[in-house]
């Protein structure tokens, strides 16, 4: 348990240290950024080692840090927190292996990226919202920077969309936790001090503060229609931050909403809760259309992962245990697969074809010439569709189960959501991997391209992510283990109807 | 109960082959093909096995094998066996080494469709095995991937579409039987096929999930159940899949793949949901009779040889579904017609199995007039067969005769069971069937006219000798379409008491 505040310091320090080395080789650069990333995956194992699953927080570090207000360096963690903080060990391990060919300014692109990642662990394990607040931000800044720089299509106008909408997502935010911060009489910005103030607010004041808050870390969490900026931010990305982007940053904005909104607000969500679903359904099913006549492979995963995202919000506005547990599953399921997905067409395939463009790759028939991306990308695909045997399909499933009890009509909507999500995977994978039947007799004018062979730090990444996406696929009990206890906390009870299964 | 795994073996068996072709890249074709097959026989070896243990008085599951999987949902690794599935294990166990035999001819590396063909066959066997939701429904929906693939690649003209169409449409069908099966989980907290069935004689179903919601639970188990066999109108990816699919894999999705709907039909929607399914069985009914009609007055009209037994599979599992559906509409009727639903009952599964193989008999024979005619297998592009290739024109005699149901022949024993009961318990479906019945005569008769008889024509002229491959797989069929033809018993003691027990439900 007391490892996994470390898992913060260890990635600062990393980052520090990766920016005063400065222009040191990219060998160095890469050994450092693999060592801190798997330091940080190994601190957050050791935690989840010594973790007992039970309701509610449990504190890690507790001190005051700025009188005044009663902010205080806060940080706890439960069995949803421990969730997302493997989920994040895994996808920086795995973005550092797909990042290993950065070779322009390396150790400033991994420094960034191990800013971005102290953040991340950070959210997760902060139980002061002011506190949660400060690593929120620090999880955004660096993002502009990795794709202004480092990054490819449009990316300045990539880059400057996904930054806008984050900090207009975090000023709604903030001016939320500040009304709910003021309503306590200035007591603390302690989550449970929160929780106590807000929720004994009268509903028509809880109403807006929940929009505020609900909307606020939703923009990150690809919430419909506020999702515009991660399809052309995901594709502007390096494929590394692509991996983190849809990875693990909009998994920030569900967990605020789940962490953060939820508790505060109950009789604010009750209000919500019907425009809610419908804003997750429809973000399923318009993502989901929208991925299915994209011309850029690139686009058609970065759409597919604001369908998928709208079933983790469907599972929080639904807000039964089975739900909000297959939310929280979905959250790590889709972290997993939206990595391998952009990790395949970013790195794989992208670097060695240098064009996206869904009917050029038609042309090449590439199952030929790669073979192993065309494997990972057929598994990842259909881990993607929610077939049984990978985590999406007990997430799903999980989500369906739950929304049913809420609506049955939601239920439903997400099983078409289901089949527009299979519909475009296969056709992206069968037009990209898959084109012709036959193979174009290569002539003198068009000799096959000479494909860079696939290195070990991409195999090493596919194989460490697919391990997780089946592990947790045939035994989604030892996430649900964890999850499902955390549910039972005081904070959530106002808000999940039904019984813990 | 647990003693001896022999049910995990089965479904494991075919996934250890191809796991085993999977780790061995450069394995050759003849090494990959020798391995496939010995690794598709072991259902054989195991089905033998199963039979010998199997005590067929009892008309419950046997060879249990049941551990807790997934405790957050209550999930149960749960394989059990009954005659039902038994029936199907051994029609897996017969299709899929013929399946195998029947791509040895085929150029271009063998690996990888043989690996895929393992996959398939592990999968079929899951879902004749399981009798929890998940369990099943993973092998339900990962029997979709190798068969995706096959076609796909290794597939005729038009194989793209066809696979993409095919694909779709049965996830378009399982989605909604996912969200029937999670809205019964959230109703009733278990996913196991004995606790659901249980609930849905009792009427416990209706009341805890209401009767909008158990309406809307069954119709999403139907939708995906009925694109699967297919019951009219949700046919329509199949012609172009059974077009495309190379031999071997068309021989699997017709012969078994289509049995795992039915299989569905029977496991699934018919013990759960009994009240709702005799409320819609007669609009069923009169699908699954349009099925048979307009089937076979569509493989009437066709002049590709793969269209035409397309299109025959539909009115053959016709005859299954309405079999099924008269006995559903029957059921709870002042009439005790316990022994016509019996024997419909019977003449079901009977027809399952004959079905299985004489479609797959006859895909392999058009298979084999493919790999001799540079892959037409128009009706027009052969002629007078029966002299340049006599084996192959005995063969496929048999299999004609015995789809159409002549009696001596396998076909023959399940039609007239499926009518006799049909006739007992709803004569208007029985009567407006039967031109499906003359139809299903002319068609066939028809095709084997124009390919075996009158003058040499088209490829027929030079037609290369069958291979050993070719006749071990035709043999093996063949013997499987004489044997239960002449001694049905062999096929019924296995089902009877299940069969009973079923019938025996439907008088209140």
């Amino acid at each position: 348990m007391s490892a996994l505040p470390w898992t913060i310091y260890v990635s600062l320090a990393g980052a520090t240290l990766l920016l005063a080395l400065g222009r040191a080789s990219p060998w160095v650069a890469r050994g450092l950024a693999l060592a801190t990333a798997l330091a940080g995956a190994a601190l957050g194992a050791t935690g989840a080692a010594g973790f007992t699953a039970q309701p509610g927080l449990q504190t890690l570090v507790n001190i005051p840090w700025v009188a005044g207000p009663g902010i205080r360096y806060h940080l706890a963690a439960d069995g949803i927190s421990l969730v997302l903080v493997m989920l994040t060990g895994l996808a920086a391990t795995a973005g550092v292996l797909f990042s290993w060919n950065v070779r322009e300014r390396a150790a400033e692109f991994f420094a960034l990226y191990f800013l971005l990642i102290s953040g991340v662990y950070g959210v997760f394990l902060s139980a002061d919202a002011f506190l949660l607040f400060v690593f929120y931000e620090i999880a955004i800044v660096p993002k502009y920077f990795l794709i202004a720089n480092w990054g490819s299509t449009n990316r300045e106008y990539g880059a400057m969309k996904l930054v806008l909408y984050s900090f207009a997502g975090s000023a709604l935010v903030l001016a939320g936790l500040l009304w709910a911060h003021a309503a306590g009489g200035g007591q603390g910005f302690g989550l449970a001090e929160l929780t106590r103030a807000a929720s004994a607010l009268p509903a028509a004041q809880q109403v807006p503060l929940f929009g505020l808050l609900f909307v606020g870390f939703g923009v990150l969490a690809g919430l419909f229609p506020f999702h515009t900026w991660a399809p052309t931010g995901h594709v502007a990305a390096p494929t590394g931050v692509s991996m983190l982007l849809a990875g693990v940053v909009m998994k920030l904005g569900a967990y605020g909403c789940l962490r953060v909104a939820l508790p505060l607000c109950p009789a604010g969500f009750a209000a919500w809760q019907p425009l809610l679903g419908g804003l997750a359904l429809a973000g399923i099913l318009y993502a989901g259309f929208v991925a299915l006549v994209q011309e850029d492979f690139k686009f058609v995963i970065g759409y597919s992962s604001v369908s998928h995202m709208g079933f983790v919000l469907l599972g929080l506005a639904a807000a039964t245990p089975q739900a909000v547990a297959g939310a929280v599953l979905q959250m790590f399921s889709h972290g997993v697969i939206a990595g391998l997905l952009f990790a395949v067409v970013g790195r794989m395939v992208y670097e060695r074809v240098h064009t996206r463009r869904l009917d050029h790759l038609q042309a090449l028939g590439l199952h030929r010439q790669l073979p192993f991306p065309a494997l990972v990308f057929v598994l990842a695909a259909l881990a993607s569709m929610g077939m049984p045997g990978f985590s999406g399909f007990p997430a799903e499933l999980s989500i369906l189960i739950g929304t049913w009890r809420t609506a049955p009509l939601w239920a439903l909507g997400a099983a078409a959501g289901v089949v527009i999500a299979a519909a475009f995977t296969l056709r992206v994978l069968q037009v990209s991997f898959f084109g012709p039947a036959e193979p174009v007799a290569p002539t003198d004018a068009h000799p096959p391209p000479a494909l860079d062979p696939i290195t070990w730090p991409e195999r090493a990444g596919a194989a460490l992510l697919l391990a997780a996406t089946v592990y947790v696929g045939l035994k989604p009990d030892a996430l649900l283990g964890w999850i499902l206890p955390a549910l039972q906390s005081p904070a959530l009870q106002p808000i999940l109807r039904g019984t813990t299964p | 109960m647990n003693s001896w795994p022999i049910l995990t073996l089965v479904v494991l068996a075919p996934w250890a082959g191809a796991a085993l072709l999977g780790l061995r890249p450069g394995l050759g074709d003849r090494a990959s093909r020798w391995l496939g097959l010995a690794f598709s026989l072991s259902t054989a070896a195991l089905g033998a096995a199963l039979l010998a243990g199997f005590d067929p008085a009892r008309p419950g599951l046997q060879f249990v094998e049941r551990h807790a999987w997934i405790r957050s949902l209550n999930v149960h690794y749960h394989l059990g066996l009954d005659g039902l599935s038994l029936v199907l294990v051994l029609l897996t166990a017969a299709v899929a080494p013929a399946a195998q035999l029947s791509g040895w001819g085929r150029a271009g590396p063998a690996r990888v469709p043989t690996l895929l063909l393992l996959l398939l066959q592990g999968a079929a066997l899951g879902v004749f095995l399981a009798q929890d939701f998940f369990p099943w429904f993973t092998c339900w929906e990962l029997s979709l991937v190798p068969a995706y693939f096959l076609i796909r690649l290794w597939g005729g003209p038009g194989a793209a579409r066809a696979a993409y169409q095919f694909v779709i449409y049965t996830i378009g069908g399982s989605a909604f039987l996912l969200a029937g099966f999670a809205a019964l989980f959230a109703s009733t907290g278990t996913f196991d096929f004995g606790q659901l069935a249980q609930l849905g004689r009792d009427g416990a179903l209706t009341e805890q999930l209401g009767p909008w919601g158990v309406r809307a639970a069954f119709a999403g188990v139907l939708l995906g159940l009925a694109v699967k066999v297919p019951l009219w109108p949700f046919h329509t990816w199949l012609p172009p899949a059974y077009a495309a699919a190379p031999t071997g894999t068309v021989m699997l999705l017709t012969g078994v793949l289509s049995k795992m709907g039915m299989y569905g039909f029977l496991r699934l929607l018919w013990p759960l949901f009994p009240a709702q399914l005799h409320a819609a069985a007669p609009a069923l009914l009169a699908l699954a009779v349009a099925g048979i009609v307009l089937g076979a007055w569509a493989a009437l009209r066709q002049e590709d040889l793969r269209r035409m037994l397309a299109y025959s599979s539909i009115n053959h599992l016709g005859y299954c579904l309405a079999a099924l559906f008269a006995v559903a509409a029957a059921a709870g009727g002042e009439r005790p017609a316990a022994e016509a639903a019996a024997a419909a009952l019977a003449g079901l599964v009977l027809q399952l199995f004959n079905h299985g193989v004489t479609a797959a008999a006859l895909f392999l024979g058009v298979g084999i007039l493919e790999a001799r005619a540079g892959g037409r297998s128009g009706l027009g592009d052969f002629g007078g067969l029966r002299a340049t290739a006599p084996a192959l024109a005995a063969f496929a005699g048999v299999a004609f005769f015995a789809s159409l149901g002549l009696p001596g022949l396998s076909g023959f024993v399940g039609e007239f069971l499926i009518f006799r009961g049909l006739f007992g318990l709803h004569p208007a479906a029985a009567v407006l069937a039967l031109p499906g019945l003359l139809a299903t005569a002319q068609f066939l008769l028809t095709a084997w006219r124009r390919v075996f008889h009158g003058p040499v024509q088209g490829a027929a002229a030079g037609f290369s000798p069958l291979t050993a491959a070719e006749r071990s797989a035709l043999v093996l069929l063949t013997v499987l379409m004489i044997l239960p033809g002449v001694a049905p018993g062999i096929l019924t003691s296995l089902t009877h008491p299940l069969v009973t027990a079923w019938a025996g439900h439907l008088t209140p």
